[in-house]
């Protein structure tokens, strides 16, 4: 009987719940390594992310977290490695993959609204020349309902707030349908509101058996919203299921300040 | 000539109405193809390009010995490429940063391009002269030929931009995002600069290597200040350059001796100046005038509540107070207080004042209406 009660308080609380772990990787990363000029941003990054788990990459700062997922990305070129997305080569499951950049990417006056950013996301499946029609424009609509946007739908997108435009940026991800979400830091310098608009829609998408990989830089937080981490500073420190690994050891091997990698290892 | 005899000379005279086409469609597809340049961030590349022109030009006459403008503006062609090219070779594959890339291209190639034109200007061919007319443009060398080929590049231009409206939308918006989406965004990029140098080297003719990047720049900033669509921008990019041209012919065609290119420019930088004075949305005068009034819309609803704060200590809150109590508060002064009985929110018998039921219920209610009406 007590174990029973113990489960489901286990249940209750998030960071218990086990991940929907089918043993299927979603992303496979090998041997990766990316230099902007000289000096190694990723060194040797090996990373199996199996399919289904919401999962944080933390590190100190310059430790190549976005590197690492604009590289599995093909946004940027990397030095050597390979990626497979579902035993694949990115290149041929680009359908599978939404992309959520850092808001502070853009140029936020660019003349266009709130609805048209959204629509952005319909243009990979349409292919090139093929225009928007009204199917993606409903896809595009439940999109910004999902955020909580819709009344803003023909705002001028200078004219949201961060938060908001965030949730613009998630819509916009959202629409691609895509099996795994990469997301480059979705909670920075939004409110309260946004975040746990934000974090819910995260959940919905692991509910519905999508993988979620989230650059997250408030530690606090991690166990409360993610089930698997990945620990990055240069090299890949540790990555599982946050119970297992989310610990001081691995926070301190991460983050501690004598960490250093040179190419001469 | 004065200007309504140009505009009634303007269909029936041929070399009139070839200039005035010339102008109208160069300014037509400048603005167009400026919007983008300005919404990527790189005003100055058009600037580079045409001076990165000039040796294009004079190497092209010195193979050929002709002045024929279609080769001379080919050579412009191919040497605005290889200074666009350059440029993108400089930012990608050293630290230097892009105005330092574009600056350094500019004068290298305007220097060389001036050292060839001096050059030939030594030479005893006597068909060397007026090649320095695309330095500055000279309009009235536009012949019908010209005419067709900027027609031409015009038509091919919208024809690509409708294609692939939403491809340059997306790039210049989000060129990482574009990019995983499975587009060839290297592609597009390729394909905009492309069409920006085919302009700019289009106008150099018109309007000279000097000032052609601000047919490119004018009409789009001041299409800017308007719209927050990128098609109406582009549009409207389009109209102010077709406008500027033939208002710019116009003027220079009824006044001896003025030059036509700058007179276009400088009646494209009027369109600027207009729409960032008078511009509704971004425009400085609205902005201005909107800050005042809400500045004083506030005053009064201080006022209001500083009045309404006093109020409420009675159990009478129509009960009436010395206006002296209000020069207490430091936004007070007689017109608000005068703006407030108009509004019917007080009634002041001489030198009491009292608030009215309805004032008393909006001065209670304001902070909350302030709150709903800001989300």
């Amino acid at each position: 009987m007590k174990n029973k009660t113990e489960e489901n308080i286990n249940d209750s609380e998030p960071n218990k719940e086990t991940p929907a772990y089918s043993g299927v990787l979603a992303v496979k990363v090998d041997d990766l390594t990316v230099a902007y000029n000289y000096k190694p941003v990723l060194w040797d990054i090996d990373l199996e992310i199996p399919e289904g788990v919401l999962m944080a990459i933390v590190g100190p700062n310059g430790a190549g977290k976005s590197t690492l997922i604009k590289s599995i990305l093909s946004i940027l070129k990397p030095i050597a490695g390979s990626v497979t997305i579902y035993g694949k080569p990115y290149d041929k499951q680009r359908k599978l993959v939404a992309y959520v950049p850092q808001k502070g990417s853009v140029d936020w006056d660019f003349p266009t609204t709130a609805l048209d950013v959204v629509m952005m996301g319909t243009y990979g499946s349409l292919g090139w020349i093929k225009r928007p029609r009204q199917k993606e424009k409903k896809a595009a609509l439940e999109a910004l309902e999902k955020v909580g946007m819709l009344a803003f739908k023909s705002r001028q997108i200078s004219q949201l707030s961060g938060g908001q435009q965030q949730r613009i940026f998630l819509a916009r991800a959202l629409v691609q349908n895509a099996s795994i979400y990469f997301m480059d830091e979705p909670f920075q310098g939004v409110d309260a509101t946004t975040e746990i608009a934000i974090i819910n829609i995260l959940k919905e998408l692991r509910k519905a058996g999508k993988t979620v990989i989230v650059v997250h830089h408030d530690l606090q937080t991690v166990p409360e919203y993610f089930d698997w981490v990945t620990f990055l500073n240069v090299k890949k420190i540790a990555t599982g299921p946050v119970k297992d690994i989310f610990n001081d050891d691995n926070l301190t091997k991460t983050y501690g300040i004598n960490y250093k990698v040179s190419i001469q290892e | 000539m004065d200007i309504t005899e140009y505009f009634s000379l303007v269909f029936t005279d041929y070399t009139l109405r070839t200039i005035t086409l010339g102008t109208a469609l160069l300014g037509a597809v400048t603005g167009m193809l400026g919007s983008f340049a300005v919404l990527r961030k790189q005003s100055l590349l058009g600037d580079a390009i045409s001076h990165a022109a000039l040796p294009g030009i004079a190497i092209a006459f010195l193979i050929t010995g002709a002045k024929d403008s279609n080769i001379l503006l080919l050579g412009a062609l191919v040497s605005g490429l290889v200074g666009t090219f350059w440029i993108r070779a400089i930012i990608t594959k050293t630290h230097l940063k892009s105005d330092t890339a574009l600056g350094l291209i500019l004068s290298l190639f305007f220097g060389f391009g001036m050292l060839l034109l001096t050059f030939i200007q030594k030479q005893p061919n006597a068909n060397q002269a007026g090649l320095d007319k695309y330095l500055f443009g000279q309009a009235a060398t536009l012949v019908e030929s010209d005419v067709w080929m900027m027609a031409i590049v015009t038509g091919i231009c919208l024809f690509v931009l409708l294609l692939f409206w939403k491809e340059f939308k997306t790039l210049l918006f989000d060129a990482d995002y574009t990019k995983t989406l499975g587009f060839n965004t290297k592609f597009i990029d390729i394909l905009i600069t492309t069409f920006i140098v085919l302009a700019i080297v289009l106008g150099l003719q018109t309007v000279g290597v000097v000032l052609m990047s601000a047919m490119l720049l004018a009409p789009a900033a001041a299409a800017r200040q308007w719209t927050n669509s990128l098609a109406t921008m582009v549009f409207l990019a389009a109209i102010f350059g077709a406008f500027s041209g033939v208002f710019g012919t116009a003027i220079s065609a009824s006044q001896n001796n003025l030059s036509t290119g700058p007179v276009i420019v400088l009646v494209a930088a009027v369109f600027v100046v207009f729409s960032f004075i008078f511009s509704p949305s971004r425009g400085l005068l609205f902005k201005q005038i909107r800050f005042i009034k809400n500045r004083r819309d506030l005053e009064l609803h201080k006022t209001l509540a500083f009045m309404h704060h006093i109020a409420e200590t009675h159990e009478n809150i129509s009960h009436p107070h010395a206006i002296k109590l209000l020069n207490n508060f430091q936004g007070f002064t007689k017109k608000t207080l005068q703006k407030l009985v108009e509004k019917n929110y007080a009634t002041i018998d001489g030198s009491m004042w009292s608030l009215t039921d309805l004032g008393f219920e909006t001065a209670a209610n304001l902070y909350t209406k302030q709150s709903t009406e800001d989300e």
